[in-house]
């Protein structure tokens, strides 16, 4: 077995190796992306760095001081994301880099604040509805007159003063929790059905009834905000999170049948969903209107082939929405499919850690967390990046880690923190039970 | 619940690996087909934005060059002598494409093809300097000026190439037009005057001096006597029947003398007075096979090799083609029937007679700069094709001085200067010709060649070859001998 200050060391070397490596790929990005712009060294090269290199090193020396024995790669991982799509703002939208700097920053003293508030992952446990009607809060808060603003028909944003704010990202990690737990708590009751509906066993309303009121509330309030990306991520990890939780596949069935009878609907009631589809199906003939932009970013890939036509020497400004929805876009343009599949592979690999973190995860809720969360980073990147690339219809959401906004980076920092706390809490449990 | 989690993690790896070979379909597989798309103006946008070289005539005078403007495409094409050069710059359109020069060399003018890499031009890559390439055409803009002037408002073309280097001295077009307006930014401006090029009877898009072809007439002849000399026969023998008609096999109309003249001799005279029944004698005599060999050693039936787009080729038959139909024969010997030509294509044919039989490649590049104006690259002349011998070359041009001085064309004499030419008309149908005068001199060392063309003139006394088009070359021939020697 090994002893606990012997895996610490060995894990924390492993990630500080790496964060060096991430902060190395950083820095000649920027670097390429300044000579790309003017021919000449970015003038604010030196304080970058050292921003950069600070917050890295901060994330690093949190890690090793609140959860020594987290695992060493996600960190690194998610920097690598983090310093990808800084690069790709400060080069599409120049006025934007340094809010995203300052975004970073206030998500790296997020991912430190939750280290240090959340000593054990199982504490969440017991404030569950406090989660849910915090998640719901949050939701509900861009619907209120005033504060609430709609941005590109979607109303999704708080604007307090010069800042937007998009409270749906932190919702979904407070709804994750409170279904993670609500979900180890009556799971026995969930999969064991009482009455039978057709063919199968359901179980009984007033266990169930909590968990649909908060899912089906926090789907609608989505749909009416327009957020069809959201909605989609929140049905995809509700049903996971079910599904794993009862280990009963006929939930996977019911999701589906559900699913189909949603879309439908939605395709019925609401024009812009029609639209979305037609546009995925057959982008071409409204390539001058509303399919502009996911034919622009079609143009994109291809202009960056295999090697990319390097950084700052594409044109992807001509995409609408480039620094936020679109980022992958201008990487497949200017890094080409080398770049864009190190960024699937990055996200595979944390999903791949995520799960990992889950599985060998002992208690219930913290297995159910892990997998929820991981399923958040993993469900999420795959609905913008199938829609940014035509594989499934486009529906607006950040790229984690790698679109510019402030909400998505702080939401997903927090996201890393409780990831890493549950891994941590794993380890040091198994390095207990070895002694 | 391990079970379902790790089902999850298949699931997501399924889920990437569908993203990741829809990538490879994207920037690869499809890549070549998207990045065609006719909606796509990326690599437009790309050509537009960035600094584009200038293009100068030989004798330094801008006619395109790209200035400062103030919206995203950042710089402006413009073409400061837009209907004198219009069909040798061509235009740089957002919308329309590339057409004459910047087309050809759109790849240098815009900087893609920079030439090797050089170690001490690493610098390069680490400061801004433009990899845009300067061009300067063997135009003058003197002789450019003097052909357009002498063409003045009728339609045709003129066509002065340096015989021994191929290098194009001026190139003429009328009607032309103005390629700003299809520069323009302002793309609805773009579209209506596009449209109304387009829509323009008098077709000023098209460049007739290389692109349109007419029957070449009787200017035809100095490929036929060139076919004759090849096949034995000398300027003096043998001599054939003076005649007003040459009866044609097949029961065909005979052929006639142009204004019912009667006419013989041996070749050289025949050739002075442009004697129909004589070449189409010839004609006869000689066969398919041999006046097609002719023609196609002067470049016929294939684009000349001219860094401009699109040259056409001109045309004479398959041989084969006369077997079932004599009288064609008799007619394409006098380049009527279905003969055809471009103002280039007899242009390159005087060249090939004034070089001594051989043809050099037509070309307009003279010189490539950088962008600190040093010399990167410079045209290398080539020949083409061999079109006759020396020998034949030699009395082609003896007979061709015979036209000037005492022919058709004398109205090309210039004094002090020995001008070799042949005129032609060629009847486009009951009361309309091409009148054609194609020269070079100085006969005994020629620096220059040109064709002369004018399209679709109503039938007069005075429209020939010799009454209209000699003038005009005279005037470029004389100019030209005037300038700087190359």
């Amino acid at each position: 077995m090994i002893a606990p200050a012997e895996l610490t060391g060995d894990r924390r070397r492993t990630e500080l190796g790496l964060m060096l490596l991430v902060g190395g790929v950083t820095a000649s990005g920027y670097v390429l992306a300044g000579l790309g712009r003017s021919a000449s060294l970015p003038a604010d090269l030196v304080p970058f760095l050292l921003a950069v290199l600070g917050l890295l090193g901060g994330a690093h020396l949190a890690t090793r001081r609140l959860a020594p024995l987290a695992d060493s790669l996600l960190l690194p991982l998610c920097g690598l994301l983090n310093g990808i799509g800084y690069v790709f703002v400060a080069r599409l939208r120049p006025d934007l880099a340094g809010f995203q700097a300052l975004w970073t920053a206030v998500g790296v003293t997020a991912f430190v604040a939750t280290l240090v508030a959340v000593r054990r992952a199982r504490d969440l446990e017991r404030y569950r509805y406090v989660f849910a009607c915090a998640g719901l809060g949050l939701l509900l808060m861009p619907l209120i007159p005033v504060i609430g603003q709609t941005i590109n028909g979607a109303r999704l944003w708080l604007r307090l003063g010069p800042v937007s704010f998009q409270p749906g990202e932190i919702a979904k990690i407070a709804l994750c929790v409170f279904f993670a737990s609500y979900l180890v708590d009556k799971r026995e009751l969930l999969s064991a059905g009482t009455r039978r509906v057709g063919g199968a066993w359901i179980p009984e309303a007033r266990h169930a009834a909590p968990l649909v009121v908060a899912w089906s509330t926090s789907l609608v309030i989505m749909f009416f905000e327009r957020d069809l990306g959201s909605s989609l991520l929140f049905f995809a990890l509700f049903i996971t999170l079910l599904w794993i939780a009862t280990a009963r596949a006929v939930y996977l069935g019911i999701g589906a049948a559900m699913f189909g009878l949603g879309s439908f609907l939605a395709w019925n009631v609401f024009d812009h969903v029609q639209r979305r589809v037609e546009i995925w199906l057959d982008p071409w003939p409204a390539a001058q209107d509303a399919g502009y932009q996911i034919v622009q970013g079609l143009f994109a890939f291809a202009a960056g082939g295999i090697t990319g036509t390097n950084l700052s020497q594409g044109s992807p400004q001509r995409i609408p929405a480039v620094a936020t929805d679109f980022t992958f876009a201008a990487i497949g343009e200017e890094l080409g499919l080398l770049g864009t599949v190190a960024v699937l592979m990055t996200f595979l690999l944390i999903v791949g850690s995520g799960l990992r973190i889950a599985l060998r995860a002992e208690a219930p809720f913290e297995k159910l967390l892990a997998t929820g969360l991981t399923a958040i980073v993993g469900i999420q990147s795959f609905i913008i990046l199938g829609g940014v690339t035509r594989l499934v219809p486009l529906t607006g959401i950040t790229l984690p880690f790698v679109s510019y906004g402030g909400s998505s980076l702080l939401a997903n920092y927090i996201l890393l923190a409780l990831l890493l706390r549950i891994s941590d809490d794993q380890s040091a449990r198994s390095v207990e039970a070895g002694r | 619940m391990n079970r379902e989690i790790r089902g999850l993690g298949i699931v997501m790896v399924v889920l990437f690996s569908a993203l990741f070979l829809q990538l490879n379909n994207l920037q690869v597989l499809s890549a070549k087909r998207l990045n065609e798309h006719p909606s796509n103006t990326r690599s437009v946008i790309r050509d537009f934005s960035r600094p584009r070289g200038s293009i100068q005539t030989s004798d330094g005078v801008l006619i395109a060059e790209s200035v400062p403007s103030d919206d995203e495409l950042k710089l402006q094409r413009r073409y400061p002598e837009p209907a004198l050069f219009a069909h040798i710059t061509g235009h740089f359109s957002f919308t329309f494409g590339n057409d004459g020069v910047e087309r050809t060399y759109n790849d240098l003018l815009a900087g893609y093809d920079s030439g090797p890499l050089r170690l001490d031009r690493l610098d390069d890559l680490l400061l801004e300097r433009s990899q845009a390439q300067d061009l300067t055409l063997t135009i003058s803009r003197d002789l450019q000026l003097a052909a357009s002037d002498a063409l003045g408002n009728r339609k045709g073309g003129v066509v002065a190439l340096d015989p021994r280097t191929g290098a194009v001295l001026a190139m003429t077009s009328f009607p032309s037009y103005d390629p700003n307006l299809l520069a323009s930014h302002d793309l609805a401006s773009v579209r209506v005057a596009w449209e109304a090029l387009n829509a323009d009877a008098d077709r000023p898009l098209r460049a007739r001096a290389y692109r349109d072809r007419y029957f070449p007439g009787s200017s035809f002849k100095i490929v036929t006597a060139a076919a004759a000399l090849t096949s034995g026969m000398t300027p003096d023998q043998p001599v054939f029947p003076t005649r007003r008609e040459l009866a044609l096999p097949q029961a065909s109309a005979p052929l006639r003398n142009f204004g019912g003249a009667t006419c013989g001799g041996n070749l050289t005279d025949a050739l002075r007075v442009s004697c129909n029944t004589v070449f189409g004698q010839i004609g006869l005599d000689l066969g398919g096979p041999a006046l097609k060999a002719a023609a196609d050693s002067f470049g016929f039936n294939q684009p000349p090799p001219i860094d401009l787009p699109f040259p056409t080729a001109s045309f004479f038959p398959e041989a084969g083609a006369f077997a079932r139909d004599r009288p064609a024969l008799a007619k394409s010997a006098i380049g009527q029937q279905d003969v055809a030509a471009t103002p280039l294509q007899m242009a390159l044919v005087a060249a090939g007679v004034a070089n001594g039989g051989v043809v050099m490649r037509p070309h307009l590049l003279g010189e490539v700069r950088n962008s600190r104006a040093e010399l990167v690259a410079r045209f290398e002349p080539r020949p083409w094709k061999q079109a006759v011998s020396g020998d034949v070359a030699r009395s082609l041009t003896e007979m061709m001085v015979t036209v000037v001085e005492r022919g058709s064309g004398t109205r090309a004499r210039i004094p002090g200067v020995t001008v070799a030419g042949k005129t032609g008309t060629a009847q486009t149908g009951l009361d309309r010709s091409h009148v054609w005068f194609v020269a070079f001199a100085p006969a005994e060392a020629p620096r220059v060649a040109v064709a002369v063309m004018l399209e679709n003139l109503p039938n007069t006394d005075e429209v020939t070859g010799g009454a209209l088009a000699a003038p005009i070359a005279k005037t470029v021939i004389e100019r030209a001998l005037a300038g700087p020697n190359l």
